[in-house]
């Protein structure tokens, strides 16, 4: 008896009075769609594909990104230019089975894919989810600069240096 | 008797008018103060600090399908969403918001209809609407309506008891059942039957707060044990109906509490019309502030408390004040 008229007279005014203290302090939310909160350094969202500073695509479609993919979520064919240097004819990543693990990024040995920190890219139709080339290659001439610190942000010498058709084997 | 219905007409409506527009942004003020309580923002996009939430609510409540279960009874299910909602609005018509004012050269009293029985035709009004609910959990047919609709009808008539006997003591100690009455009685605050009935006072808060389904007894539409109670198969503005009237209801409540324990409109230096929505306005933060902190009853607890606890300390508060009210 002695317990309930304790609880009703104490623990309950004492529990309302916390509530009404949280009512002044700053909510921990955003206001979601005008603010956006801070994104961690290292997250993983929508991909896109680098160029090199003069505006060429570094994808050469080697194939290592598709083959590390664990949801198999990339799609790649290669061609070649008349200079002879190999690119990807399509590159398509199905957005909606890929797991944003980041394999292809850690793959690539051409630093061409990367997992950027775009995440609104919902959709009312499951064919807006395959991005083609056309939607992950960076526009250029860029319009804001690279997030990216590349490791060779020029491309191989040896490209530069052939002036004109196939390079002689 | 021409003037005295036009005179009565025209406060019957604003008031009606009132009450709708309090329901109305009631639910803005809930969901900001809720918000703010559980650290988070709420709606602010719709208007000035989301000020304009409530029209976006009703728009959005009319474009909805109305919605008829093939199985159900109609008329009732028809009927059941107005015997709920209308008799939430009723009780407004006996409750008096300030004293008499001047206009136009007449006398108007501010209380719709000066009524002697006013108190009991609040608590049989509050009954009637146990009505609606009953309809509703029983004509669309479906298990989840019955079960919160059984579930809401009995947890709203054994609190009903409740509510009637807190307010014996009042009726005891006043002599009177006119709210008019009742509140020129309660000039100072040393007259409020809050000091005078504190027992009775806290009595009618616990039973308010069940007889108007709101948390910590807000079983019958308890979002995470059941679908959602008694109003689980409307929908469009016929769901908007219950909702307004369960908000209507709250309104109600705050006001019979304001007018019977806090002293109506009687306050100094504001005008009495402003005291009267001062002091519902902070009854109304307590539902939000309650349904912020506590949290919901078990259903065996809902009934034990009630009539183990509530009543016999009702019964015993009646026999102390008719010993006081005697010597």
């Amino acid at each position: 008896m002695f317990r309930v008229l304790k609880e009703v007279f104490i623990a309950i005014p004492k529990g309302m009075f916390v509530v009404f203290k949280q009512m002044f302090h700053k909510p921990v939310t955003v206001d979601y769609p005008f603010v956006k909160p801070p994104m961690a350094p290292r997250y993983r969202g929508l991909h896109f594909l680098e160029r090199y500073d003069d505006g060429s695509e570094r994808c050469v479609c080697c194939g290592l990104c598709a083959a590390s993919c664990p949801a198999d979520a990339i799609y790649m064919e290669p061609a070649e230019t008349e200079r002879g240097e190999r690119y990807a004819k399509i590159y398509e990543i199905n957005e909606l089975r890929c797991i944003f693990c980041g394999f292809c990024e850690e793959a690539c040995p051409e630093e061409a894919i990367f997992l950027g920190k775009e995440y609104e890219f919902a959709s009312s139709h499951r064919d807006n989810f395959i991005y083609t080339k056309d939607d992950l290659l960076v526009k250029w001439p860029r319009t804001k600069p690279s997030e990216v610190k590349f490791l060779r942000p020029m491309r191989r010498v040896a490209w530069q240096q052939s002036e004109e058709g196939r390079p002689q084997h | 008797m021409l003037e005295f219905a036009v005179i009565t007409g025209v406060k019957a409506f604003m008031v009606l008018n009132v009450l709708l527009l309090t329901c109305a942004w009631t639910t803005y003020l809930e969901r900001r103060f809720l918000a703010r309580m559980q650290s988070r923002i709420g709606p602010n996009t719709a208007g000035y600090r989301g000020l304009l939430t409530p029209i976006a609510d009703l728009i959005k409540l009319l474009f909805k399908e109305d919605f008829i279960p093939a199985a159900a009874h109609k008329p009732l299910y028809l009927l059941a969403p107005l015997m709920a909602f209308i008799p939430a609005m009723l009780p407004l018509a006996v409750i008096p918001f300030g004293s008499t004012i001047n206009l136009f050269g007449r006398e108007i009293n501010l209380v719709v209809s000066d009524f002697n029985l006013g108190l009991l035709f609040i608590l049989a009004m509050t009954s009637l609407g146990i009505y609606g609910i009953i309809m509703a959990g029983w004509s669309p047919n479906s298990k989840f309506s019955l079960l919160g609709g059984l579930r809401s009808s009995a947890q709203m008539i054994s609190y009903e008891i409740g509510l009637g006997m807190s307010l014996i003591g009042v009726i005891m100690l006043a002599g009177t059942l006119n709210l008019v009455e009742l509140v020129e009685q309660q000039s100072s605050i040393l007259d409020w039957y809050i000091v005078k009935q504190p027992v009775g006072f806290v009595l009618y808060l616990i039973c308010a707060f069940a007889e108007t389904n709101r948390s910590p007894f807000d079983l019958p539409e308890a979002e995470s044990e059941l679908v959602g109670g008694y109003h689980t198969e409307y929908s469009s503005m016929r769901f908007g109906l219950f909702f307004v009237g369960e908000y209507a209801n709250m309104v109600t409540v705050s006001a019979v509490a304001t007018t019977v324990f806090l002293g109506g409109w009687q306050g100094p230096f504001l005008p009495p019309v402003l005291w009267f929505v001062i002091k519902c306005f902070a009854f109304l933060f307590f539902y939000i502030w309650v349904r912020g902190s506590l949290p919901r009853f078990r259903y065996d607890q809902l009934m034990k408390f009630g009539w183990f606890v509530l009543i016999p300390i009702a019964l015993a508060n009646i026999l102390i004040t008719a010993l006081f009210v005697l010597l």
